[in-house]
């Protein structure tokens, strides 16, 4: 079907106005960031928040809640979905179901019940102290991440055939432990990463649960600088924007030399 | 032999159901039972009887206009960002644009439709705040004070604004296997048969992206209206939106009636479960045409 030169044009007209929509919030935010000393432009804003303390401790406690996250999600979800695919195919449904949750029930909605069921009054009182809360946070981002991670394995394992997998190992005489981590676990890694990249970014400047949790993590630690600074904020909003490109980038990176690594199954 | 059959297989069956038993424990725990306390919370008064007061008390004016004010800013960004999205998306698919633009347009709408909460709203204060630099552009080189016209980032198209920041991209990445889908005999069909391209878009294509297009809206709806973090950081609690509302009661109960608040929390989960369910039931029809 030949396309006319009005089409095209109006084409490239809309392309340029999305494009300058999306761009000029970033270099505005740039330019912003950089503005900090009087008259020059300078990496001041940057220099003042790397060098802060509470950047520093924020940042790190939420990487550590997000690498915690990871680990729980995948614990929790490659044994399921592979466990449904190979024995219960009749509970998928149900299963995705609840993987979906998530995406329904807002996040601060979920917080608040944790807050009621888990108070210092109740049977498990988890927000009782620090320790306990950073457990309830880590559980609470990976409920947060299941839609994401769920998808991704589930899809990893789609493209295998767990059955014969299952059966070849069990014949070597391998036991259910040994095929979940060395023969499961090794075909399921390029999703179980993108999965984990999605999640690094969404729990790495979380806000809600972090914030009425009470923890010192970096959402709440940017809304503060906020709140209170001028140019520090557009210097932060540039880093997270880094972070989450970062994570971008390499959920294409590993799909794409998955591509080039993987075996063809036989057709 | 067969009744012995029957019975193998339920045993078979009572130990598989175990393996799921740690996801359906993890789920009931952090996921089932506390949006359920929240949901029972809201039928209860403080002495733990059944009340639909709770209910009742949502539709006084303040409440009402929180919750008024919330669909408004989600109807509105949703909107847009369906329309904005769909528009990019038809002119990169089928519009005649270089082959190799696709790939990083939606490498980007991955990386943006994730870029939302916190840092979002500081990138937007930067650009349309009073010292932000497209303010200072246009008065400078256009002369046209952006605030004069009453225009404010923390007002209703500030915060609608800002949330097609993520809206426009999702949008686009749900959209574009649905044009791919559109089958170039369809058209070719519809011009044999003398259609021209408007009556091409509106007799065929656009009834059959109809249904993901629907569904699109109500997940971009759900989208925004369960945002808190964007909004609280934009505007602090000066725009009363449903979850900057919720967020201050959970904080400090402004209603002072703990049990309105569970109601308020009842009433945004009846409303985004009303809209992804739409997204899913349009979901599951259009794919009938994308196979």
């Amino acid at each position: 079907m030949k396309i006319s030169f009005l089409q095209r044009f109006s084409s490239w007209i809309i392309l340029l106005l999305g494009i300058l929509y999306f761009a000029l919030p970033l270099l505005g935010t740039f330019e912003f960031s950089l503005r900090m000393k009087r008259g020059e432009y300078s990496l001041e804003a940057y220099r003042v928040i790397l060098s802060d303390s509470r950047f520093q401790q924020t940042f790190s406690f939420s990487v550590m809640m997000a690498l915690l996250t990871i680990v729980l999600g995948v614990l929790l979800i490659v044994p399921t979905a592979y466990w449904v695919r190979l024995k219960l195919p009749r509970w998928r449904p149900i299963i995705e179901f609840i993987t979906l949750l998530p995406l329904v029930i807002p996040a601060i909605v979920i917080v608040f019940g944790y807050i009621r069921l888990y108070n210092t009054s109740s049977w498990l009182p988890l927000t009782g102290s620090s320790f306990g809360t950073d457990i309830l946070m880590v559980c609470g981002y990976t409920t947060l991440a299941l839609p994401y991670m769920y998808r991704a394995v589930d899809t990893g394992l789609r493209t295998l055939d767990i059955a014969t997998l299952t059966e070849a190992a069990e014949i070597l005489g391998a036991n259910k432990i040994t095929i979940l981590f060395r023969v499961i676990l090794p075909n399921v890694t390029v999703a179980i990463l993108s999965g984990a990249f999605l999640t690094f970014a969404i729990v790495i400047g979380e806000f809600v649960f972090a914030a009425l949790l009470n923890r010192p993590a970096f959402g709440p630690y940017m809304q503060l600088v906020g709140a209170n600074r001028a140019y520090e904020p557009a210097a932060l909003a540039i880093i997270a924007f880094g972070i989450t490109w970062m994570c971008m980038g390499l959920i294409q990176l590993v799909t794409r030399l998955q591509k080039h690594t993987r075996i063809q199954a036989p057709r | 032999m067969s009744n012995s059959l029957t019975v193998h297989q339920r045993t078979t069956l009572s130990w598989a159901w175990l393996g799921v038993l740690p996801f359906l424990l993890f789920a009931l725990l952090f996921l089932i039972l506390p949006t359920l306390n929240i949901v029972i919370g809201a039928f209860q008064n403080p002495e733990g009887n059944f009340t639909l007061e709770n209910i009742a008390n949502l539709f006084k004016p303040s409440i009402l206009d929180s919750y008024w004010i919330s669909i408004k800013i989600s109807l509105a960004s949703a909107l847009l960002g369906c329309i904005a999205g769909f528009l990019i998306a038809v002119a990169v698919v089928l519009g005649g644009l270089p082959r190799f633009i696709r790939s990083p347009i939606m490498t980007f709408s991955g990386v943006a439709s994730n870029f939302a909460g916190v840092p979002l709203a500081f990138a937007f204060i930067a650009t349309l705040g009073r010292v932000g630099l497209v303010t200072v552009l246009l008065r400078d080189w256009l002369g046209f004070n952006l605030y004069g016209t009453g225009f404010n980032i923390l007002s209703f198209w500030g915060l609608t604004l800002t949330y097609l920041f993520f809206q426009i991209p999702l949008m686009i990445l749900i959209i574009t296997p649905a044009l791919d889908g559109l089958k170039r005999e369809w058209r070719e069909a519809a011009a044999m048969l003398g259609a021209s391209g408007f009556q091409y878009w509106r007799m065929v294509a656009l009834p059959i992206l109809w249904p993901a297009l629907l569904g699109t809206f109500a997940l971009l709806f759900a989208n925004s209206f369960g945002a808190v973090a964007t909004a609280y950081a934009l505007t602090g609690s000066s725009l009363s939106i449903v979850p900057i509302l919720l967020f201050a009661q959970i904080r400090g109960d402004v209603l002072h009636d703990p049990h309105l608040g569970y109601a308020l929390a009842f009433g945004m989960i009846l409303i985004t479960m009303v809209a992804n369910g739409l997204y899913l039931w349009m979901r599951a029809r259009s794919e009938r045409w994308m196979k």
